[in-house]
């Protein structure tokens, strides 16, 4: 398992990670520009969407160990809430973006108050299957396109101004909230809540005997993780000027769990770096064949079998020895 | 009319619950006895029905190809076992589930290459072509039925297998104490490959058996894979009994609900918002139902003793 939380937010990595990442982060539009690589900015904002979410499943998975395999149905009914706002021609920010995070947040709390009942591999399954009941109900409202998804004819409008018209400017604002999240789950997992949290990960029985309610703290993490995620749903609606069932495919929830995995649990620099290198990842192999799940497949096998810790373990590891 | 529309959808309804059956049962084996989560159990089916469709094409005989295609499933699942699986049975969930989700995206690309992306299909055998009727006029075919009590001869013979025969004992001896099992002298590993190529046997045969009445695509096993977990879940992770029962629960659920959810929120609603709301709420009924079984019994209607 990773090092105890708080630990590696007060270690070298745990700081200078983040940082570079931040700095990398915020040059990338202005070297594209020069590079006449605008499409990097455009992809980069795709990438940092999907951080925030994978950032929002490493709060319940990393820190929590809940193994939620229907976390894209959280993003999908954030950016569906955006979608079916729009239909009805509602295009303020101010309203529809909060809207999206509690829809996806009371989705939360309703299957979260179900799920969290049941541990382990029942709880795997669970969320799996209401990550598929999401799935198929936006399958079926024909009225907002049903299999086909709903295109957008325009984007979300923040009070009369329009932010996410501008390429540069839409980047610079999904970097803030990534930044923010970043930020804000920080803070979460070093305060009393987030050791709960670690703590009835670790020993479930003696957190209750030392008188904390872990289904309620469990419960509380969940719907937090949702509303992030749903918040991730509301910028991708707005990057893809489409919303559409796939998604909340358990695909889309199995990606966000190797994001995490990848870029090393329970870390939040890692679920970023995960979510980076799983999509640059598919983004090349794409581009070299189409068939690339057939290489990505054996690739995932092989990262499970031999390279636990994930990739921020390699930094970690790096770090202390440099 | 509606009577015989009712009969029509209740067999469809069981034909779908001996499916989810014939699947669930690996899959709720393999955890029993392993306590291993393979989310690959769904390819397994898909690929039942792609080799049906090449020994068909090779032999021209439904049933050659049948006996086949569960032979070359069996050798596949031991295959799959002997590669990728071992390794795995004492590491956590969490890695069960990421490398056998690698093993999905492996294969149902790999079908792609393989067979196409197009949908595949092959004829009912002669045997089991035609209808049965029923009451007015309205005949059901033959081959659901047969598909229904194969499904229906393969529970009996596996809960003769596990409640009567002496692998059946140690299988159920392994899901309770599985180190005790060793302990006793039983090679284990060799116990979980049976257990594991049998399961991978099962999920092929139903591969096959769908094969003619639904198309052979990639990505097929993913919807029943979940089925299948909906299934086990609500009768009971590691229990054959509470999968049979589940299977046919959820199978009428989903069929019967698709067919008059919609009539049904027409007695109190505008047809208008019936047609809305009824195809919802049909969908999301297995869920909701899940939920409800949870809620009560958090470890499903007949948990497995010992676990």
């Amino acid at each position: 398992m990773s090092a105890p939380v708080g630990v590696v937010a007060a270690t070298g990595s745990g700081r200078v990670v983040p940082a570079v990442l931040l700095i990398l982060l915020a040059a990338l539009p202005a070297v594209a520009n020069a590079a006449d690589l605008s499409f990097a900015t455009l992809l980069m904002t795709r990438v940092m969407i999907y951080a925030i979410a994978a950032l929002s499943l490493d709060l319940i998975l990393g820190y929590g160990a809940m193994v939620s395999f229907g976390h894209a149905a959280f993003v999908g009914i954030g950016a569906y809430a955006i979608g079916i706002a729009s239909a009805h021609d509602l295009w303020e920010g101010a309203i529809t973006f909060p809207l999206a995070m509690l829809a996806a947040g009371l989705f939360a709390l309703v299957t979260g108050a179900i799920s969290l009942r049941t541990r382990g591999v029942y709880f795997i399954m669970i969320t799996l299957a209401f990550g598929q009941m999401a799935y198929f109900t936006a399958s079926s409202l024909s009225e907002y396109g049903g299999d086909d998804g709903l295109t957008m004819w325009a984007q979300t409008e923040f009070l009369g101004a329009e932010p996410f018209g501008d390429r540069t400017t839409f980047y610079y604002l999904v970097l803030a909230c990534l930044a923010g999240c970043f930020v804000f789950l920080r803070a979460l997992v070093a305060s009393r809540f987030g050791r709960v949290i670690a703590g009835v990960r670790e020993n479930r029985l003696r957190m209750q005997a030392v008188g904390f309610n872990p289904y309620l703290y469990q419960l509380a993490a969940y719907v937090i993780a949702g509303m992030i995620a749903g918040l991730a749903g509301a910028l991708l609606a707005n990057h893809a000027e489409f919303v559409s069932p796939s998604y909340m495919s358990w695909q889309r929830s199995g990606d966000l769990i190797i994001m995490v995995v990848l870029g090393g649990m329970g870390t939040l620099h890692g679920a970023v770096l995960g979510a980076i290198a799983y999509l640059m990842l598919e983004e090349g192999l794409s581009h070299f064949t189409e068939h690339w799940r057939v290489i990505f497949g054996p690739l995932l096998i092989l990262i499970v079998l031999y390279a636990r810790g994930g990739l921020g373990s390699l930094l970690r590891r790096g770090g202390s020895d440099g | 009319m509606t009577a015989t529309l009712v009969a029509v959808q209740v067999l469809n309804g069981l034909q779908l619950g001996v499916l989810l059956f014939l699947v669930a049962a690996g899959l709720t084996l393999v955890f029993g006895v392993m306590d291993f989560i393979n989310l690959a159990h769904g390819v397994q089916y898909m690929l039942g029905a792609y080799l049906a469709v090449t020994f068909y094409g090779l032999t021209g005989n439904f049933f050659a190809a049948l006996v086949l295609a569960l032979l070359a499933a069996l050798a596949f699942g031991l295959l799959l076992e002997f590669v990728v699986f071992r390794h795995l049975y004492d590491r956590d969930h969490l890695d069960q589930v990421l490398a056998t989700f690698g093993v999905i995206l492996f294969l149902n690309e790999g079908v792609r290459i393989v067979w196409g992306a197009a949908p595949l299909s092959y004829p009912i055998p002669q045997l089991l072509q035609g209808t049965i009727p029923l009451i007015d006029g309205f005949g059901y075919p033959i081959y659901r039925v047969a598909m229904i009590l194969s499904g229906l001869a393969t529970a009996v013979l596996l809960w003769f297998l596990v409640t009567r025969t002496r692998v059946g004992m140690l299988v159920r001896a392994g899901a309770t104490n599985p180190r005790m099992v060793s302990a006793l002298g039983v090679d284990i590993r060799r116990l979980f490959m049976v257990v594991f190529g049998f399961g991978a046997m099962l999920a092929g045969f139903a591969g096959v058996m769908s094969g003619p009445i639904l198309s052979v695509e990639p990505g097929m096993g993913d919807g029943v894979l979940i089925l299948a977990f909906v299934v086990i879940v609500i009768g009971g992770i590691g229990s054959i009994r509470g999968a049979f029962v589940a299977a046919l629960i959820i199978g009428l659920v989903d069929t019967l609900g698709r067919s008059f959810m919609t009539d049904i929120f027409k007695a109190f609603m505008a047809p208008a918002a019936a047609n809305q709301v009824g195809p919802a709420i049909a969908s999301m009924l297995i869920y909701l139902l899940m939920a409800g079984v949870l809620f009560f019994r958090p470890t499903g209607l007949f948990p497995a003793t010992g676990r």
